[in-house]
């Protein structure tokens, strides 16, 4: 220990970080990060989608590499080349996917692979189950060390996970959106738990979109933004709405993309849909020229709202497209009606990967290109060659498999699909994630020019300043619900940060 | 004359002429392999059995119109697999079905040729019933498949057990005959050249390449076998894509099986087991992927064709019988390895 350390700093923290970088092909993740995680307390980790949260939990416990940095865990020397250095160091981490063997007994699962053996090799069952009883007793977890995981709740799961970690002697935890799966009673479980285990001298780093628990739970936090910390600070004493503009922070892009007046007409109406629990009640509409775009966090509901309208997923509620009706559970009739859907996840939603170019933009309507059902190739490349230089995609060829494009190609032949069987109304979802900044723009071009031609879009987007850039009007979600709509003059980034993490406004 | 395929092999495919005869041969074939795939390994099959075979007895036309014609059932059934597997699925039940339908149709035709109804129309209409029936078990199965989702693998299987239940259970597990004589010319035809189920074999792979290149139906099966979901975004009727695909399976078993009981002149419940492998062995051996979303007729047709010169050479060669079974299974193998080797 250094000469230096004096009274109240002799102790070392539990976790530095110092300098940590992480660059992945065309964006800096992390830079330059500085963390501190005191032995035993809560340290709540907050930033906007995409700010490096993720980047940061994955290099802690060794799923990923550092590019630059150093860290220390109770002043040693940490370099995590695996998920299993960081539990020899004593970091485990929680994520929201559990890492629990479902048709397997929660005593089971506790001591995977490290099971007490009787002589001849053995499972001792007996014993297992009287040390998963004493571990779970320990925490003050009610669960029974026989019982089934899979038939456990999900706050159990979460429960055993935590144990787990514990067992194995780890003295920093990661907790991933902890609260992101739970009810509201189980929350104060899982709080009752993280105090339980701070006073038990655990250093817990938490991570949660929802900045009330920040309050309820946490010592400190610290604001990531653009791969950066802005600031750490102490939760007593902070107001909500510090926490929200430290999280936006950045000059708002002056960049608008105004369009004409919308139409009167409403080309999509939306009546009270509701769709398996992620999504509650939404009504709206959205008119000839328009673009509304949905704000809001991950996990609030917004890809989910845009499968029930569009068939893709089940739902109540009513939904008409240009004066039609849609049945629910059809993309079929959707698409008939004048719906499009890019969705989320373009290679595997989207796009035959294998399959040519032009294969891909005549996928929703080949019978145009086709006689008798038979499809003329001729004519099918003069269908999509138009189409190929009106978006710009490159390489200009009809007959390329899809999978040589890169990702802003890609989804532009998504698009081109919808343009070639003219979709009035189009449903965007993360439009221009993973695409470079060029593509990005063309992409925001192409849409206004749609809106002007008298297409109405919804567009979902995580990153605020295309939201802003882009819509009309803001739909923003949270928690399955809108919880409030936006008009582009009166829109900035900090209130639909505050109404997507419910944070109260002054 | 030196008919060595050694000799062959290094002059026309080795690159570098200053390497020893034995290290540039074993350079070359994987080489060449990995050039042309599987038509390579065909042709050099067909090369080493033309070479090897007593007084070359392989490479004559009756023996080629042999091949053809014994390779015809396993090839209409394996076109049929064919759109099932790209598909994203499987047919195991192809020998079971054709073997029912062979039984069912022939049943007809003997009633039918009791009331006096003339020979030709007789076997039109058993032919019918037969192929009709095909389909019907393929509604089934690729229903099953289709709207609750089970596994292909499984569904199939059920269909093979009660296909080949059912088979027995019709006939009394006595085989049926005897069949019209307009019938059994089908398969029968000691004085044509070319014998009329190789005739069938080529219209059943003409139609089933076109349908599946040039056709939308053909264009839906690749989208829903290389991503379901992006086809059911794109509005594309999904389940009955599915279930069509299993009932166009379960057809061409159908005919599979008149053809079968036509050539035997009686209908067989036995008939037809393990077929459904061959057929399988025949889709992959030429290229398409059991993963979905790949694969072409004529891919299939090359794998049948190596099936088939493999029997023929080998029983031309006198090998053992067991032992042809432990071969095929080593090309089997070796292709497919081969071909992801290439692929990585």
């Amino acid at each position: 220990m250094s000469p230096h350390a004096t009274t109240t700093e002799a102790v070392a923290p539990a976790l530095e970080v110092r300098g940590v970088s992480k660059f992945f092909p065309g964006v800096q993740a992390l830079r330059n990060v500085d963390f501190t995680l005191r032995a035993g307390e809560v340290h709540a980790l907050v930033g906007e989608n995409g700010a490096g949260k993720s980047t940061f939990i994955k290099i802690l416990p060794g799923a990923l590499p550092k590019d630059a940095g150093i860290m220390r865990v109770f002043g040693q020397a940490y370099e995590p080349r695996s998920p299993w250095d960081a539990l020899r160091a004593g970091i485990s981490a929680i994520y929201q996917e559990f890492n629990l063997v479902p048709y397997l007994t929660v005593a089971e699962n506790l001591f995977l692979g490290r099971e007490p053996r009787r002589a001849g090799g053995l499972v001792d069952w007996r014993r297992l189950n009287a040390m998963a009883r004493d571990v779970l007793m320990r925490l003050g977890m009610p669960l029974n060390p026989r019982a089934y995981v899979a038939n456990l709740s999900v706050a159990g799961q979460q429960m055993v996970e935590i144990a787990r970690a514990l067992s194995v002697g780890a003295r920093i935890l990661l907790m991933d959106e902890p609260s992101a799966a739970l009810t509201e009673h189980d929350l104060e479980r899982l709080f009752e738990q993280v105090r339980r285990l701070r006073s038990q001298g655990v250093s817990v780093i938490y991570i949660s979109h929802r900045l009330a628990e920040i309050f309820t739970i946490a010592d400190r936090a610290t604001v990531l933004r653009d791969g950066e910390v802005v600031g750490t600070r102490d939760v007593a004493g902070l107001q909500e709405m510090d926490l929200v503009r430290m999280m936006v922070g950045r000059q708002v892009e002056t960049g608008s993309l105004a369009g004409g007046a919308p139409g009167q007409e409403p080309l999509l109406q939306v009546e009270g849909v509701s769709s398996g629990g992620m999504v509650h009640d939404c009504t709206f509409e959205v008119r000839a020229g328009e673009i509304a775009g949905i704000g809001g966090l991950v996990g609030s509901g917004r890809t989910e709202l845009a499968r029930a309208i569009f068939g893709a997923a089940p739902r109540t509620g009513r939904v008409v497209v240009a004066g039609k009706v849609l049945p629910p559970g059809s993309p079929r009739a959707a698409i008939r009606a004048g719906l499009g859907l890019l969705p989320e996840d373009r290679k595997l939603q989207g796009l035959l990967l294998r399959m040519l170019v032009r294969e891909n933009i005549t996928l929703a309507n080949v019978g145009a290109v086709a006689c008798y059902g038979f499809i003329s190739a001729r004519r099918e490349r003069a269908a999509a060659r138009p189409l190929i230089a009106d978006l710009d995609i490159r390489p200009p060829e009809t007959d390329r498999a899809v999978m040589y494009l890169s990702g802003g190609n890609q989804q532009k032949v998504v698009l081109a699909r919808w343009l070639f069987t003219r979709s009035q109304v189009l449903i965007l979802d993360e439009p221009t994630r993973g695409i470079d900044v060029g593509a990005k723009a063309e992409v925001h071009m192409l849409m206004r020019r749609l809106t002007d031609q008298g297409a109405a879009l919804l567009v979902i987007s995580s990153e605020l300043p295309e939201l802003l850039k882009v819509s009309d009007r803001i739909l923003v979600m949270r928690e399955g619900s809108i919880v409030g709509v936006l008009a582009r003059e009166e829109a900035t980034e900090e209130k639909v940060m505050a109404l997507a993490t419910g944070a109260v406004l002054p | 004359m030196q008919r060595s395929p050694k000799r062959l092999l290094t002059l026309m495919y080795s690159r570098d002429q200053s390497t020893s005869r034995t290290a540039a041969w074993l350079y070359a074939l994987p080489n060449f392999f990995f050039r042309y795939g599987i038509v390579a390994g065909f042709v050099l099959l067909c090369l080493y059995f033309g070479t090897f075979t007593e007084e070359h007895r392989f490479v004559t036309r009756d023996n080629f119109i042999n091949v053809a014609n014994q390779i015809a059932i396993n090839m209409i059934l394996a076109s049929g697999m064919t759109f099932v597997i790209i598909a994203a699925g499987i047919d195991l039940s192809v020998g079971a079905v054709l073997a029912l339908c062979g039984v069912v149709g022939s049943m007809a035709m003997v009633e039918l040729g009791r009331t006096g109804l003339s020979g030709e129309l007789t076997a039109a209409l058993g032919m019918a019933a037969g192929i009709g029936l095909g389909a019907v078990c393929g509604l089934f199965s690729g229903s099953l498949v289709a709207v609750p989702r089970l596994p292909a693998f499984i569904a199939t299987l059920g269909m093979m057990m009660m296909a080949r239940g059912l088979a027995f259970v019709v006939c009394g597990g006595r085989p049926v005959s005897p069949l019209p004589q307009a019938f059994t010319a089908i398969g029968q035809s000691p004085h044509r050249l070319v014998p009329i189920p190789v005739y069938i074999m080529t219209a059943v792979v003409f139609l089933a390449h076109l349908v599946l290149r040039h056709h939308t139906f053909g264009r839906y099966v690749y989208a829903v076998g290389g991503n379901e979901e992006a086809a059911r975004l794109s509005g594309l009727p999904v389940r009955r894509i599915v279930i069509s695909v299993y009932a166009l399976s379960g057809a061409l078993s159908g005919l599979g099986g008149m053809i079968l009981a036509s050539k035997l002149g009686s209908a067989d419940p036995k008939s037809g087991l393990m077929y459904e492998l061959d057929a399988i062995a025949a889709v992959v051996l030429g290229g398409t992927s059991l993963m979905g979303g790949r694969g072409t007729v004529l891919g299939t047709l090359i794998g049948a064709l190596i099936i088939g010169v493999l029997n023929n050479g080998l029983s031309l060669m006198k090998v053992d019988q067991y032992w042809q079974y432990v071969l095929k299974g080593l090309v089997i193998i070796g292709a497919v390895l081969l071909d992801r080797l290439k692929r990585e």
